[in-house]
């Protein structure tokens, strides 16, 4: 069949569309991941003023659409490239998602452990990178997951601002093969398909290799 | 006075278990049967099968003479004729109760809300628990939830009840609510299989008792010539962990 | 800043056409999606093997592609093939099949919480299973399903804005042209995201009031 030989044939582009996606998707994440701990930590450790400011942050951030931020750091009034544009805008998004995780896992970790803590005379700074973090790593594994597939769902966003990614070369190869249009959305759905199962079965994985007796594991 | 219920060799395996092998036993009409029997003996599993919860595999179970352990028949209407009452009550958690009794008239019976709401009233004031019908079930004692599932049944106008251990998961205190609940339903006429532990209450309330023991009926017969001299051995060994019975 | 709120004030009307647009979408494809999510999810735990497969399947391919992916398939795929749906029809649908597919997890989720003893009382009762699903099980996974429902509510309004790339003229889009009119991009996306926050906000609002209007004691998700 001719489409079949037309996909084939536009494989490296798929390809190279992919390489894109997955650029924007870990800066993404690393992004949302550092400012969305720093979030999370500020909410629960940090003084009136600063939880105030951290929860008024996360909480425009969570009420912007991913496309009007993403527009927002396009045209701001400076020049970035649109890789860059697509990671810290999908990045700001994520933090307020993530930031949600990490405070919900931490708030998990059972007082008693951290009073244990208290009770052997750690710091507060040693509590939180001793006890806290590494706990709340295997906590927040679970719903992580679900972010990341997500966010890998959503670096098709960066197609508006002309991000090269998965979805800008369908829109090329369907230009050029005049037509196919179907087939072509089809074939690139199969290829999210299986991108976001492979990342979650990785996930998973890693999941059963951190757990230890004692915490829950998702069904 | 009829009989109301026959029931005719049933059998029944899980898997390659078989848990009833051979159940037979009549019960007229306005009489209590106690059913005991140490725990995994098949009460439950027998229960379940005269209302074809979980359908039997052969026997008959002839509800005023039908056999309703057969092909064609209406199982809804059968189930709404025999009401259950559960050991861990079963209300329905997003009905007051007040709806929780009006429920079965309502969706199983069709009445009108109005007529629903007012046998519903009835059943309630039954069990006594009239000062209650905007409480939600979580919201009451096990012994309340017992006694408001008690209503539901009744509700439905069975034409017998079955009951299973519904006081085994009630703090001790509030057993003795449920049970005089029962009683009166007893004095009434109403027609019930009571699988219970209690002793007490087989003997001075039900007209007929059996002991199960592996799927098979051991014994039958009135409570207290049957608590005060079994004739088996197995009955007797069962019997002995119930101290100051006689 | 002054002439920021010149501007706003002078887009604003073109941007309320757009928000309520965005309303209005948001309110089909929510409408769509729970339903339809209730229906899949339903038949994700009560439905006979066959159908169990076909419905797992469709849930968790469309769980594994993008939104706009399914927007485009639908609107240009299938335009493609002879089927030319207007803009705003091929959005409703494509983000109504979407969320749908999430809140049927949802309400799988929230069913299968559900404690079996609620449907053998109503099955003990005389109910047949689809009465019982109906009377029983569907009133209290309605409820259960409430928060996770209500989250998704809210990504999905926010989420009305891929709509913008097919050329449906909601919030996102009218900030496109005006931008485009007026040369000024930034300042057009920055009073679109304002109206977004201001909506999200009252919706979010909106959900948590529902949640309480519909709280019964003794029934919420374990977590
Ligand atoms: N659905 C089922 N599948 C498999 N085995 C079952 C099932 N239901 C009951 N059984 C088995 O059947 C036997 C009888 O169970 P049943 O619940 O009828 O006992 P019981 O007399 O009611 O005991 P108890 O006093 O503990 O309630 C047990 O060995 C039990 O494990
Ligand atoms: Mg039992």
């Amino acid at each position: 069949m001719e489409i079949i030989r037309i996909l084939i044939s536009e494989l490296p582009q798929f390809a190279k569309g992919t390489l894109v996606a997955l650029e924007v998707l870990a800066g993404l994440l690393f992004l949302g991941l550092v400012l969305g701990l720093a979030i999370a930590l500020a909410e629960i450790f940090g003084n009136t003023v600063v939880k105030f400011f951290a929860t008024t942050v996360r909480k425009f951030l969570w009420a912007i659409p991913q496309l009007v931020l993403l527009f927002l750091v396009f045209y701001l009034p400076f020049d970035l490239n649109p890789v860059l544009a697509a990671i810290i805008a999908l990045g700001l998004c994520s933090s307020a998602f993530q930031s949600q995780i990490f405070r919900g896992a931490i708030l998990s970790v059972q007082s008693g452990q951290i009073e244990a803590a208290k009770a052997m005379g750690l710091s507060k700074p040693k509590i939180i990178f001793y006890i806290v973090i590494p706990q709340m790593i295997r906590l927040s594994i679970g719903p992580w997951t679900n972010e990341f597939s997500s966010e890998l769902k959503d670096t098709s966003l960066a197609y508006v601002v002309g991000v090269v990614e998965i979805m800008r070369q369908a829109k090329y190869i369907i230009a050029y093969t005049f037509g196919n249009t179907a087939a072509v959305y089809l074939f690139v759905g199969v290829l999210y398909f299986i991108l976001t199962r492979i990342g979650t079965y990785f996930f998973y994985r890693l999941e059963e290799r951190l757990w230890v007796p004692g915490f829950e594991k998702r069904s | 006075m009829s009989t109301i219920l026959e029931v005719k060799d049933l059998t029944k395996k899980f898997a390659d278990i078989e848990v009833l092998k051979g159940i037979s036993f009549k019960l007229k009409k306005g009489e209590t049967l106690a059913v005991i029997g140490s725990s995994g003996s098949g009460k439950s599993t027998m229960l379940r099968c005269l209302n074809q919860l979980s359908p039997p595999d052969s026997g008959q179970v002839l509800l005023e003479g039908v056999n309703i352990n057969a092909p064609g028949i209406d199982l809804n209407t059968v189930r709404a004729d025999m009401g259950f009452v559960f050991q861990d009550f079963n209300l329905f958690i997003h009905l007051s109760v007040l709806d929780n009794v009006m429920f079965g008239p309502l969706r199983v019976r069709g009445m009108s809300k109005k007529e629903a709401r007012e046998i519903a009233m009835n059943e309630i004031e039954r069990v006594g628990m009239i000062d209650k019908i905007d409480f939600y079930p979580a919201q009451l004692s096990g012994g309340q939830q017992q006694r408001i599932s008690i209503a539901r049944a009744l509700a439905l106008r069975p034409k017998l009840i079955l009951f299973d251990e519904p006081t085994s998961a009630l703090d001790p205190e509030l057993t003795g609510e449920v049970l005089s609940v029962m009683t009166g339903l007893a004095n009434d006429g109403m027609t019930a299989i009571v699988v219970t532990h209690e002793m007490g209450f087989a003997q001075s309330v039900a007209d007929k008792a059996i002991f199960i023991d592996q799927g098979v009926i051991v014994e039958q017969g009135v409570p207290e010539k049957m608590f005060a001299h079994p004739r088996h051995e197995r009955t007797k060994l069962f019997l002995s962990n119930f101290v100051g019975l006689q | 800043m002054i002439s920021f709120f010149h501007y706003a004030i002078e887009i604003l009307p073109d941007m309320l056409s757009g928000a309520w647009v965005t309303i209005q979408l948001a309110v089909v494809c929510i409408t769509v999606g729970i339903l339809f999510g209730m229906v899949l999810g339903v038949a994700r735990v009560y439905s006979s093997k066959y159908i169990y497969w076909i419905v797992t399947g469709y849930v968790e391919f469309l769980r594994g592609t993008p939104c706009l992916l399914q927007l485009f398939f639908i609107y240009y795929g299938l335009g493609d093939m002879g089927l030319l749906l207007k803009p705003v029809i091929a959005a409703g649908i494509a983000l109504g099949i979407n969320t749908s597919v999430y809140q049927a997890e949802y309400f799988r989720g929230a069913i299968q919480s559900i404690k079996p003893g609620q449907m053998t009382a109503a099955r003990a009762m005389g109910l047949s299973k689809w009465k019982a699903i109906r009377y029983v099980i569907l009133p209290q996974a309605l409820r259960l399903v409430i928060p996770s429902s209500s989250n998704e509510i809210i990504y999905m309004f926010k989420y009305t804005s891929v709509a913008f790339a097919v050329g449906v003229p909601e919030l996102l889009a009218q900030a496109e042209i005006n931008g485009a009119m007026n040369f000024r991009y930034f300042e057009s996306y920055l009073l679109a995201a304002i109206i977004y926050i201001i909506m999200v906000f009252t919706v979010a609002k909106i959900m948590a009031i529902i949640e309480k209007k519909v709280y019964v004691p003794g029934l919420q998700l374990m977590q």
